[in-house]
């Protein structure tokens, strides 16, 4: 146990700096930013909660998983179920049963709510993918996504099926995303210095010593799951809270490639890496909304057309890949005594056994 | 009776697509360890191939106006092209890095390459009308199929044999499989590393192709998203048969899509548009069951 306390003591400072440089950037946008630049910030704190989810699992068992997304889509349709007011929900939503129908639960309640229902379902489809080997799992995540997207997109009753559900109270304000974002960060910065998180970088690094030395990797890697899952799920919650409408479709490839980059930009391996990618990926595509709104050069009104905000995103992603592969960070945390950013695993020595997870 | 015939007609069609699907993207797992998640935008491309670039709601015909013993050719060397020019730019600088890293540059090729097309073409479906009269029925045994289900049962086969032949029959076919089997040893004894790749992917990339062909015809509409659903039961293929293996994800292809038309054939109807995740519900039965996949190769086997 004191080797804990020490193994928190040097790496403490990491989430504290971040957290406190979100809260700064909140309350700039709070007292000197117009309401469109508002929501853009609470947005990209909502996206900081998934990508850091996104790390917990990805960057701690250096699996890729394609399927964090629907944890986002039920944890947003979940608390369009619980908070919409019965009077609406029983015209649109006439198939689901009747003690959800006539219940109505504020935000603060039914946000946990949803995360843990993220966080049960993860715990179920994850006992079937984490048995796989690495790649096949990747690929089952991938079915995952599919699987909740066709359900979520068909099951008209219940879900409103591709069109959207309206009435979601529309309570987010940059705090509350600071709030989100923060706590997102904590539960992660916990995990990964607990026994599991410890013991599933082992697993990453070197798996046949990890589970030589007694890791059960299928347990580590599915508490990840369900820990990834719980904070993904929140970030729905609140997803559905700032957009007051919710959809199937806003929960599918798009979003789950742009989160995926933010990881790899800021470096997947690294807490402060995920929440660096973030901004950095999200400065950009606020760049290219304004130009694709078009620009006012000499008279003329040049605008870029849609679909180039992507695809550079899209080529940003691969260069990076190709010449930075840890990432801007290096796959380095935030700490004092390697000012400013120390790498805090040594370079994990290259087997010939590496290749075959 | 011709009922049934009529099932097995539909199950084998909807088979042979996935069956496709899933060789062209196990062919390249097993040379290079990718998993390719831009296949399923290369079949997208290859049917805008035939159109002219426009976002107006009326396709413009290009190409597709071409007789078929031209347009036919034309779309596989546009397959195979784009394919082996993605492994000329991009894949072939993630030789040595790790599957994660591989799976994320190809999800985000296939990004740009369907954001490419929506910028060109934007997103709304388009009609394309490819040889109306593939969709005539015909009379088999008492029962009326669609000439299309016949034309793609037979191109799948024929695919099927000519492949076969080439691995087993070539020198190059040697080669391949000797790099799936064992890429370090392969490149020691004398294998070409390049030139087996490339040719992996320009055999992918026609897979594509035909499968673009197919679905064209059959749907008479082009859509950016076409590519996707034959991709995602592709994959999940690929992991049913053990990754790495052929014949496994060929026959998983055709399991599947036995499957799905089974389950559209006997669900209620209420529940038949869930077909898909009823037929994912099996897969995850099938792979509790055996979870290193129905056909697992031995070179595939995890050390851990």
């Amino acid at each position: 146990m004191s080797q804990r306390g020490s193994v928190m003591r040097r790496t403490i400072v990491t989430p504290l700096v971040l957290i406190v440089v979100l809260v700064a950037i909140a309350a700039l946008s709070h007292q000197f930013g117009s309401r469109a630049f508002n929501r853009t910030v609470v947005e990209m704190f909502i996206n900081i909660m998934v990508v850091v989810g996104l790390y917990v699992f990805v960057g701690n068992s250096g699996l890729l998983s394609f399927g964090h997304i629907s944890f986002m889509c039920l944890g947003a349709y979940m608390t369009a179920w619980l908070t919409i007011p019965p009077m609406m929900k029983s015209v649109t939503l006439k198939g689901l049963p009747a003690w959800l129908l006539h219940t109505q639960i504020p935000m603060w309640a039914a946000t946990p709510i949803s995360g843990m229902s993220a966080a049960l379902f993860a715990l179920i489809i994850g006992r079937v993918i984490m048995q796989l080997s690495g790649i096949a799992a990747s690929i089952a995540t991938f079915g995952l996504l599919g699987v909740v997207n066709n359900v979520y997109s068909n099951w008209d009753s219940v879900t409103g099926g591709q069109g959207s559900i309206v009435g979601i109270p529309p309570t987010m304000n940059v705090w509350l995303g600071w709030l989100g974002a923060a706590a997102a960060i904590a539960i992660a910065y916990l995990y990964s210095i607990s026994r599991s998180g410890l013991a599933l970088r082992a697993t990453r690094d070197e798996a046949v010593a990890a589970s030589a030395s007694g890791i059960d990797i299928v347990r580590e890697r599915l508490i990840a799951f369900v820990v990834s899952a719980f904070i993904i799920g929140l970030a729905g919650a609140l997803y559905a809270h700032f957009l007051s409408i919710v959809n199937p479709g806003a929960f599918y490839l798009r979003t789950t490639f742009i989160t995926l980059s933010m990881l790899v930009v800021g470096g997947m391996y690294s807490l402060t890496g995920a929440v660096a990618g973030v901004v950095v990926i999200s400065a950009l595509i606020e760049m290219f909304r304004d130009l694709e709104r078009g620009v006012i050069l000499g008279g003329l009104t040049i605008a870029i057309p849609n679909g180039v905000q992507e695809i550079v995103i899209g080529i940003i992603t691969i260069v990076i890949l190709m010449f930075l592969p840890s990432g801007l960070t290096r796959n380095r945390e935030l700490s004092w005594s390697g000012w400013p950013l120390q790498r805090r695993l040594t370079q994990p020595v290259q087997t010939a056994l590496k290749e075959s997870n | 009776m011709t009922e049934l015939l009529q099932i097995i007609f539909d199950a084998l069609s909807l088979g042979s697509l996935y069956a496709l699907g899933a060789l062209g993207i196990a062919l390249i797992f097993g040379v290079m360890r990718l998993v390719n998640f831009a296949h399923g935008d290369f079949i997208a491309f290859c049917v805008f191939a035939m159109l002219w670039p426009s976002i107006n709601a009326a396709a413009i015909i290009f190409a597709g106006n071409l007789p078929f013993y031209l347009l036919v050719p034309l779309l596989l060397l546009v397959g195979a092209a784009l394919s082996m020019l993605s492994e000329v730019i991009v894949f072939r600088r993630f030789r040595n890095a790790n599957p994660a890293t591989m799976m994320i540059a190809s999800f985000a090729l296939g990004f740009a390459i369907r954001n490419l097309l929506l910028m060109l073409y934007s997103s709304r479906p388009k009609s394309i009308d490819l040889w109306p009269s593939l969709s005539l029925p015909v009379e088999l045994w008492g029962a009326r199929i669609p000439m299309l289900q016949v034309v793609t049962i037979a191109i799948t086969l024929a695919v099927l044999a000519a492949l076969t032949l080439f691995l087993k029959r070539t020198r190059y076919g040697l080669e391949m499989r000797a790099a799936a089997d064992n890429f370090t040893m392969a490149r020691m004894l004398g294998v070409r590393a390049n030139s087996v790749i490339l040719l992996a992917f320009a055999i992918s990339g026609m897979m594509a192709a035909a499968i673009g062909l197919i679905l064209a015809t059959n749907s008479g509409t082009a859509d950016i998203g076409m590519g996707a659903n034959v991709m995602l039961i592709a994959f999940i293929a690929t992991v049913i048969g053990g990754l790495g293996s052929l014949p496994g994800a060929v026959a998983a292809g055709f399991l599947i899509g036995g499957a799905s038309v089974v389950f559209q054939a006997t669900l209620p109807h209420d529940a038949r548009v869930f077909r898909d995740a009823f037929v994912y519900g099996a897969v995850i039965v099938v792979l509790l069951l055996r979870p290193q996949g129905l056909f697992a190769p031995k070179s595939a086997k995890q050390r851990v």
